[in-house]
């Protein structure tokens, strides 16, 4: 077939590349070391800082291929799918990772029609079948109640998208020899019909899904005036402040941070619910976090059946007494 | 102008059970309902309608059963709808579906905005969307949060994305994937059910599309399936009940003192370790 190498798509941000593309680096390494084959990072970018991109052969990569040019600056659709597609004609890989981001849950579906081959979403597990040799994708489904495992059995590049923070970041190893390559992009794959005109960050710092501690509230915190009582544990923790889908409908909290099956998904390291009855919905865009706290009155609150620490209480109680204890220490 | 909404027929998860027994939903007898995204879909397409005239058409591909979305769309506010119903269509992936879609897109005439749901509730992808601007070559930006401006030509719309929101200009026709922010949907009204009852909508097959058989259903959809499971239920639930003041402070020292020994928290002065270079 003459289809070889996994490849992971990088991502950057003024010119730095993204935290998440380390974890990209740690699930294709594993892959290409159990195919034998190489690991390539693709970077696009405009100015990509020259550090970075030895960092990501000192963690893992065997070779960097970055493309730059003033439009691949940000993600924009059009040049960014013809610039990736250009990559995989001239290579052909076998494998083709991205992260289920904002900017990999549409790179890469556009992509995955115009290689014509099939895409899964969100995985979190992906291995290498030993007879096959095929890529073992497996996401949650049905809100994470069920796992499914889906493989492309034809079509190449076998191609998926990584659930944020269902790995490790891949280890710096200072001195890991690999190649760099930085091309100038094509000029004729860089017309685009849309256009950026500005940005307006958000309101919240510490961005939901990609936040390592996450404070979310229900409906059980009653009233807007009370959200600081779990912004200063939020506060307290460094963790980003999330809310239930009422939290949100009510405007005690804004979209951004709303977590669940019409809001984020979050993986964070520690989750603390508070006041969250834990709706299906709501499980679905938390139950994969690592660490599960609930503090909850109703003893029969479902969010108790997939934590790991509870408390049957009242939150007004718990929380400043919790609050305290972790300020000083 | 020319607005096409594409939705989706799913099961309705507030009235879904979990099996005790084996940690999976209950399907049976669990109520169908348009996908709660695409009703931000809807109704932003009826929003931009109001503000330029023309058309709003809404398309599944489904069961038959699958009408009743279409019904109820109708109901909402849209002009016209279509069914894209065939046994041919079983077992497709996201591949496979955007295509049907995009020939059924097609198959309809001139529009200037296709407007998608960012995801379905059940299958939870994205893919479709991104899929069907793929199969059409059509200008896409997903993930849109408000629509900021709107000509013959053009339109401006706010992108939600980890950082913040993009601002961002499309030339038309093309493609914008919604989230919730997006627009807040409506309720059928009584006229509107009525004008749904009496509406003729088309059904349309793999025929009716130009679809070869190499271009349907599960043999036209490059990933299979292979296994399902039930994830490992690995949380053993440490409960504490608080019922004072006095409880609910030893409880809250008790999770402190846990939460240390997991070593969750942050490292003592280290803050921000999420950020770059981390």
């Amino acid at each position: 077939m003459g289809h070889d190498g996994v490849w992971i798509f990088g991502e950057q941000q003024r010119g730095r590349v993204l935290p998440v593309t380390w974890e990209l680096l740690t699930r294709g390494r594993a892959l290409a070391d159990k195919r034998g084959t190489r690991l390539t990072a693709v970077v696009f970018g405009h100015q990509l800082d020259q550090g970075d991109l030895r960092e990501a052969v000192e963690r893992g990569a065997d070779r960097v291929l970055a493309l730059e040019a003033p439009p691949l600056e940000t993600y924009l659709p059009e040049p960014y799918a013809a610039c990736l597609m250009h990559l995989i004609r001239e290579e052909k890989p076998e494998i083709l990772l991205g992260a289920a981001s904002s900017t990999g849950r549409a790179l890469m579906p556009y992509v995955a029609i115009k290689a014509n081959t099939g895409l899964t979403a969100d995985c979190t597990e992906l291995d290498i079948e030993t007879q096959t040799g095929l890529l073992l994708q497996t996401r949650p489904a049905i809100g994470g109640n069920i796992m499914a495992t889906i493989k492309t059995p034809v079509h190449r590049p076998q191609m998926a998208t990584v659930r944020p923070h269902s790995t490790p970041q891949a280890p710096r190893v200072p001195g890991r020899a690999g190649e760099i390559v930085v091309r100038k992009a094509p000029p004729e794959l860089l017309g685009s019909r849309v256009r950026r005109t500005g940005f307006r960050p958000a309101a919240e710092e510490n961005a939901i899904s990609e936040a390592p501690r996450v404070v979310c509230i229900g409906r059980g915190i009653k009233k807007g005036d009370h959200v600081p009582v779990a912004r200063r544990l939020a506060d307290t923790l460094d963790a980003a402040l999330g809310g239930t889908r009422d939290v949100v409908d009510r405007g005690w909290l804004e979209y951004p941070a709303q977590i669940g099956l019409s809001g984020k998904t979050v993986t964070p390291r520690l989750y603390i619910g508070l006041g969250v009855s834990g709706t299906i919905q709501h499980l679905a865009g938390m139950q994969t976090a690592e660490t599960i706290v609930a503090v909850n009155t109703d003893p029969d609150a479902m969010i108790f059946k997939v934590a790991d620490f509870g408390i049957v209480g009242d939150l007004f109680e718990v929380v400043p007494a919790l609050t305290r204890n972790l300020e000083d220490r | 102008m020319r607005y096409l909404i594409p939705i989706k027929q799913v099961p309705e998860t507030n009235a879904v059970k979990m099996d005790e027994a084996t940690g999976t939903m209950i399907r049976e007898g669990v109520e169908a309902i348009i996908n709660p995204l695409d009703l931000y879909a809807l109704e932003l397409g009826l929003r931009l309608r109001e503000r330029t005239g023309g058309e709003v058409v809404v398309l599944t591909m489904g069961p038959p059963k699958a009408m009743e979305a279409l019904r109820e769309a109708v109901a909402m506010g849209a002009d016209s709808a279509v069914l894209l119903s065939d046994k041919g269509f079983a077992g497709s992936d996201t591949w496979a579906t955007s295509l049907a879609l995009a020939a059924a897109i097609r198959k309809l005439g001139a529009y200037d905005l296709v407007i998608c749901g960012e995801r379905a509730t059940d299958g939870d992808t994205g893919q479709v969307g991104p899929g069907i601007a793929a199969w059409l070559d059509l200008p896409l930006i997903s993930y849109v949060a408000g629509v900021t401006g709107l000509t013959p030509r053009a339109i401006q719309a706010r992108r939600l994305v980890e950082e913040g929101y993009e601002e961002l200009e499309m030339d038309l026709p093309g493609l914008i994937t919604v989230v919730k922010e997006a627009a807040d949907p409506r309720l059928p009204t009584l006229r509107g059910k009525q004008r749904a009852k009496g509406l003729a909508i088309p059904v349309w097959g793999c025929d009716d599309l130009g679809l070869t058989q190499a271009q349907r259903g599960l043999a036209a959809s490059p990933t299979r399936v292979v296994k399902i499971f039930r994830p490992k239920i690995t949380r053993q639930v440490h409960l504490v009940r608080a019922p004072d003041a006095a409880a609910a402070a030893a409880a809250a020292a008790e999770l402190a003192a846990w939460l240390r020994q997991r070593n969750v928290l942050p490292a003592p002065g280290g803050r921000k370790e999420a950020g770059h270079g981390a």
